[in-house]
């Protein structure tokens, strides 16, 4: 893998491996102390911290529409494509739903070049987790390692709104043990049902005033294995929520509209798949700086599957036509009513 | 890209602001001529040195091509500094945006390039540079290179590449992609001629070789016509199986 080549080749610089350190830096206090494994560490850390008071030159891209939600077949992520920077569109074909491993995606919204990278690191650290401890993070964690890795440049520019959409899987040796192939709610415990079914109280968690409800999720995790899709956003700002229903970005108001209306736990994958890609193409219509394309994410206990990117330029006609049929419809019950 | 601005304040006289290219930290529109009261100079470390780059990925093989002029504010500093650079037998990087940048930051990568031949005994393939250079980019997330870079190249499998990328090191595989200060002007007649885009049924023909390193010279003689950054030469790197072949061709010095 591309990134355990660099981590090896980062080996040439450090003087201490950290292979042997605790695996993962949980609550360092000093950045520049974590910064010993990231990929930024070959000049002095310390002048990689000084932030000059320079304004920049040059825009940096940023806004989009992203959407994740629960639902009983999994979890589905949704996301345009369009990357803009100020004004421009720098890219009408971006990838903003990337994966982290086989069972997890991450959307990212913000910054690109942020989001790109972060994911990128949070991917390593997973990996690294995998290799030494033999089972995957839980998403859980994995929100919980992102939101620590960011919380060092809290109060910089750097943006990144993720929503970590995943699968914990009950799997020792490459078993699933919680019927892992079914996708119904058999195949999820009883707190990912819990939590799916309150999707008007997580919609209304404010910033870390959900300490009552991560409380409970911890005491619960401590007792039985949790297996079943899972959901978490995770903000630069120091956010992390678990929730069932996730939007981000410049046109998130507009998906939340289409996606309060119409998810429920009971979908199918064909609804579900058509309310993502309808509430993104509500969100395109309005919001000036997302569009272009959907990219539709499905993960179930079996992993992540992509549909093929979608133009929505099709969505408007097929939506044109509906409509057209829907008046011709109502002129000729009309024409009916007057004929009597 | 948005059109980049040149970072630094001219010297001013009785206080009052010339119309020049503004810093960007403004409203991003051109202040009228008038008296606007005492104003702060203040050191900015940037410039912006001009340039346009241009890169297109075909079948097997892959064009970047870049102007010659390097300009800052109403100067010409050179007519023959091209922006293109050799990096292995397969890859060239397109830089434009602030000339000091643009060389260390080709250093940095070719010192990087040479490191990873000797410990690993083989050459990076364009792929890997690109994931290296977004790194690279962003070890400087907050105190950024003012470069917007294009890489143009073969992968592994012989098909053309080409990677774009932001200054803070966001990138992307395109199949074409124009960077610099004319990129606003070119990118759109890029995405018709050779995405296609925009046009009801018409044939979607692959490009040949030929007919990109046409396409490319054309839409430069448009950008210099219109940019005031980009002229003097052309500079055409077309990256094939066989190697680098490099072509050089006038363009409007006014």
């Amino acid at each position: 893998m591309a990134l355990q080549d660099l981590c090896n080749f980062q080996d040439v610089f450090l003087d201490s491996v950290t292979t042997e350190c605790s695996s993962v830096h949980f609550g360092k206090k000093t950045g520049c102390d974590f910064m010993q494994g990231s990929p930024f560490s070959n000049s002095s850390s310390l002048f990689n911290f000084y932030i000059p008071p320079v304004p920049l030159p040059f825009p940096i891209s940023h806004g989009t529409t992203t959407l994740a939600f629960l639902f009983q077949g999994g979890v589905l992520a949704a996301a345009d494509t369009r990357s803009s920077c100020a004004g421009q569109v720098a890219c009408p074909a971006s990838l903003k739903i990337r994966p982290v491993h086989s069972h997890m995606v991450s959307t990212t919204s913000g910054t690109s070049a942020d989001c790109a990278l972060w994911v990128r690191i949070l991917s390593r650290e997973l990996r690294l987790y995998q290799l030494r401890h033999g089972r995957r993070l839980s998403i859980s964690g994995a929100a919980k390692l992102l939101s620590h890795m960011l919380h060092p440049f809290k109060g910089t520019k750097l943006c990144v709104a993720a929503i970590l959409c995943g699968w914990d899987g009950g799997e020792e040796d490459g078993r699933h043990d919680n019927g892992g192939t079914k996708t119904e709610l058999g195949g999820c415990t009883e707190t990912a049902k819990k939590i799916a079914k309150s999707l008007d109280t997580s919609l209304q968690k404010t910033q870390s005033s959900s300490p009552t409800l991560g409380g409970q999720q911890h005491l619960t995790r401590e007792k039985i294995r949790f297996s079943g899709p899972s959901l978490f956003y995770v903000c630069s700002d120091g956010t992390r929520l678990q929730g069932a229903l996730f939007s981000v970005g410049s046109g998130s108001p507009y998906a939340y509209s289409i996606l309060d209306q119409d998810v429920k736990w009971e979908l199918t994958l064909d609804e579900a798949t058509s309310i993502a890609r309808q509430a993104v193409y509500r969100a395109t219509h309005r919001d000036a700086y997302s569009g272009n394309h959907v990219d539709i994410f499905h993960i179930s206990s079996k992993g992540w599957t992509r549909r093929s990117r979608e133009d929505l330029k099709e969505e408007y006609y097929r939506e044109k036509e509906r409509r057209e049929r829907g008046m011709r419809r109502d002129v000729t019950y009309e024409k009916a009513q007057c004929g009597d | 890209m948005e059109q980049p601005v040149g970072a630094h304040w001219h010297r001013v006289r009785l206080n009052t602001r010339m119309i020049s290219a503004q810093s960007f930290g403004d409203s991003g529109k051109m202040k009228e001529y008038h008296y606007t009261g005492p104003v702060e100079q203040r050191f900015s470390p940037y410039a912006f040195n001009g340039g346009t780059v241009l890169a297109v990925a075909g079948e097997d093989f892959a064009i970047v091509a870049s102007d010659t002029r390097l300009s800052e504010g109403y100067s010409i500093h050179s007519r023959d500094s091209p922006k293109c650079y050799k990096l292995t037998d397969t890859t060239v990087i397109g830089c434009s945006g602030f000339h000091g940048d643009c060389l260390t930051l080709t250093k940095i990568i070719d010192a990087r390039l040479k490191m990873y031949k000797h410990s690993n005994n083989k050459m990076m393939t364009s792929g890997a540079i690109a994931a290296m250079l977004s790194t690279i980019l962003y070890g400087r997330r907050f105190f950024p290179y003012y470069v917007y870079n294009i890489i143009g190249g073969l992968d592994e499998e012989g098909k053309g590449a080409v990677y774009s990328f932001d200054p803070v090191g966001s990138y992307q595989r395109d199949t074409y992609k124009a960077g610099g200060s004319a990129s606003a002007m070119l990118q759109p007649l890029l995405d018709n001629q050779i995405g296609f885009k925009n046009m009801e049924g018409v044939q979607h023909v692959p490009l040949s070789k030929d007919k990109a390193v046409q396409l490319v010279k054309d839409v430069f003689i448009s950008a210099a016509e219109r940019d005031v950054y980009t002229g003097d030469a052309l500079r055409i790197c077309v990256i094939t199986k066989e190697g680098i072949d490099e072509q050089t061709m006038p363009l409007r010095k006014d």
